[in-house]
């Protein structure tokens, strides 16, 4: 084989690379977003209104040290979906931990024990994923409201809502696993390390999950794009991010109250960057989903 | 038979008690119902009088039992917004959801059947790899953003159709219809668009991989050799028997699209029962919400209950298990 032919037969098609290359440069571009912003939209006196609803650079009337225009407030809309695409991708990846977390543990257990543990833990699970994630969130978020004070709210609203989008995710990743351990659970290094007496902790921690992760991998890999997408939509619907700590979807709904002025470029522009990222993310997830997945492969 | 039938049924009765629990958590210990009642400066001998009047004061099961009750009298409680019955305001909101969410599915089911054959009958064409590539982009674009560029273009650029509202309505017998209007079908044009977009692409990559299922099965390839019309074969023997799940999920789809309809009814500010969660969620206005999650909660049982029991009925397979 040829060194050509060889790296051909390695490459993810050419959309996945682009992909990662993507994703990639967002995020770099997210870990420095401190340094690259222009200016810092927390920071009230780096902005001022005279620069206000000054239209993208590369249209009429546009201003050269605002690449994307500038929104209502003379925010610089490059500084701000910079740092509310940080605030997109931090709630994505927590809410994804955290689903992956509950749901592997859950499923090793329920998976390892069988008997009623298993059958209780799936139950609950299958009466949660018959709603919809953003239904449950939009209650998590309403409930919060009621109890907590609306600064509070404001403050822990990015664990509220990872917290919120996760309660509902971990059921995926609680069934493969389970599934998967029920399957290792039958095979004969397992049972030899049972028969040497090594505590169930640490077969399942150190024998079984090794396993099993190529599969948690890949769910997590998409979730993460649904992830993403549930925050913007909370967001945009006024459950999610306040407006004082905007994320892509806030950014949005900000956006939205001047598209019948013609400033459409508040809103677009965020939702441009959300669109991407979450085409780049699920561009990677399907293609990790057809190489790990042989099943689906016919397909 | 009588078995299964019945275990399904003790199933979905225990799902529905597990939700009503939830309701009532909310309902009772979410905010204090007294405080948000009682008048301003009451005493607390008043407070503790409208508290025994509301029967706050009894043991927690006994609470929830009398909740219970009430929800089953279709008793869901007074919005603390609104001061009118939750009951209410959830029918008077029902016809717009509805419409929409009908509109819809009959839009996503006309596109996305033939759009899943074409795939299906070329996997690797032009064609289909265009549409391939349209549902990855479909699946990555959030319901609002598609909603926000239809109102961009259709709205505010083109000012061809509205960006809100359901247009003049027409009452039949207490059931306001937007279908026999101009107007009203006019609004009726983008916020079915938007939510259609969101099951479209569902219901197409189902039909392509049952599709592409069935024409590799025998039948199929004995057909062919038979040397039957092609027509007759894709038409008639194939997408019959790739339609059986999609009927099955379309059905269970309906659920998630009512509680997928808040967002698009935010959108357009479309007075359904999504919107009225969303602005309950803002509010908070605990009871609506309360509500709004049994409604969502006995859809979803009711619909997953009667497809399980039609299957067993359909396929006897299922029967022996």
């Amino acid at each position: 084989m040829t060194t050509r032919a060889f790296l051909q037969h390695r490459l993810p098609p050419i959309s996945v690379i682009i992909a990662g290359l993507v994703l990639a440069t967002m995020i770099v571009l997210v870990i420095f977003a401190a340094l690259i912003a222009p200016m810092d939209p927390r920071d009230v006196s780096s902005y001022s209104l005279i620069d206000m609803e000054i239209p993208p650079s590369f249209m009429d009337g546009g201003d050269p040290r605002f690449l994307l225009g500038t929104d209502n407030q003379g925010r610089d809309l490059v500084s701000v979906i910079l740092f509310g695409l940080r605030i997109s991708i931090i709630i994505g990846i927590g809410a994804v931990l955290l689903a992956a977390i509950i749901g592997v543990a859950l499923g090793l257990i329920a998976g390892y024990f069988g008997g009623i543990i298993d059958t209780i833990l799936m139950r609950v699970g299958d009466v949660l994923v018959s709603f919809p994630t953003i239904l449950v969130a939009l209650l998590i978020s309403g409930v919060a409201r009621a109890q907590l004070s609306g600064a509070t709210v404001s403050e822990w609203a990015p664990v509220i809502l990872i917290c919120a989008i996760a309660l509902n995710e971990w059921v995926q990743y609680a069934r493969t696993v389970r599934a998967s351990t029920m399957v290792e659970n039958a095979r004969d290094y397992v049972r030899a390390a049972k028969v040497i007496g090594l505590p169930s902790r640490r077969i399942m921690l150190r024998h079984i999950l090794p396993n099993v992760m190529s599969s948690v991998m890949v769910i997590a890999t998409i979730n993460l794009a649904g992830a993403i997408l549930t925050e913007a939509t909370l967001s945009f619907l006024g459950a999610g991010m306040p407006a004082t700590y905007p994320s892509l979807g806030t950014l949005i709904r900000i956006g939205n109250q001047f598209l019948f002025s013609g400033l459409w470029w508040i809103a677009v522009m965020p939702a441009a960057v959300l669109v991407v990222l979450v085409l780049a993310v699920n561009v990677i997830g399907d293609y990790l989903r057809d190489r790990f997945n042989p099943k689906l492969m016919a397909h | 038979m009588i078995k299964i039938v019945s275990m399904r049924l003790f199933q979905a009765i225990l799902v529905m008690v597990a939700v009503t629990a939830v309701a009532f958590i909310m309902f009772r210990f979410v905010g204090d119902p007294v405080a948000m009642m009682v008048r301003e400066g009451a005493s607390q001998a008043e407070k503790d009088a409208l508290r025994a009047a509301l029967g706050l004061d009894n043991p927690m099961l006994i609470q929830f039992v009398e909740f219970f009750g009430r929800v089953l009298h279709g008793d869901l409680g007074t919005s603390f917004r609104y001061q009118q019955p939750v009951a209410e305001l959830l029918m008077n909101r029902l016809p717009a959801t509805l419409e929409l969410v009908l509109v819809a599915t009959v839009m996503s089911l006309a596109l996305g059947i033939p759009l899943g054959v074409v795939c299906a009958l070329k996997p690797t064409g032009f064609l289909s790899r265009i549409i391939q590539s349209a549902t990855l982009v479909g699946i990555s674009m959030p319901t609002f953003v598609t909603g926000l560029l239809l109102i961009l273009i259709f709205a505010v650029n083109l000012r061809w159709l509205p960006s809100s509202g359901r247009g003049e309505l027409v009452n039949l017998g207490g059931w306001q219809t937007g279908f026999l209007t101009v107007s009203g079908l006019k609004s009726l044009i983008l916020p079915s668009i938007t939510l259609a977009l969101f099951q479209l692409t569902l219901i197409m990559r189902l039909v392509r991989s049952e599709m592409i299922d069935v024409l590799s099965s025998d039948y199929i390839r004995f057909a062919f050799a038979r040397g039957l019309p092609r027509s007759h074969i894709y038409g008639r023997l194939a997408l019959r028997n790739a339609l059986m799940p999609v009927v099955t999920v379309t059905g269970l789809q309906i659920g998630q699209l009512i509680a997928f309809a808040i967002v698009t009814e935010t959108v357009f500010q479309w007075p359904g029962m999504g919107l009225l969660f969303t602005n309950a969620v803002g509010y908070p206005d605990v009871p609506v919400l309360a509500a709004y999650l049994l409604f969502v909660g006995f859809l979803f049982v009711m619909i997953n209950m009667v497809v399980d029991i039609l299957y067993t009925f359909i396929d006897p397979r299922l029967r022996t298990k």
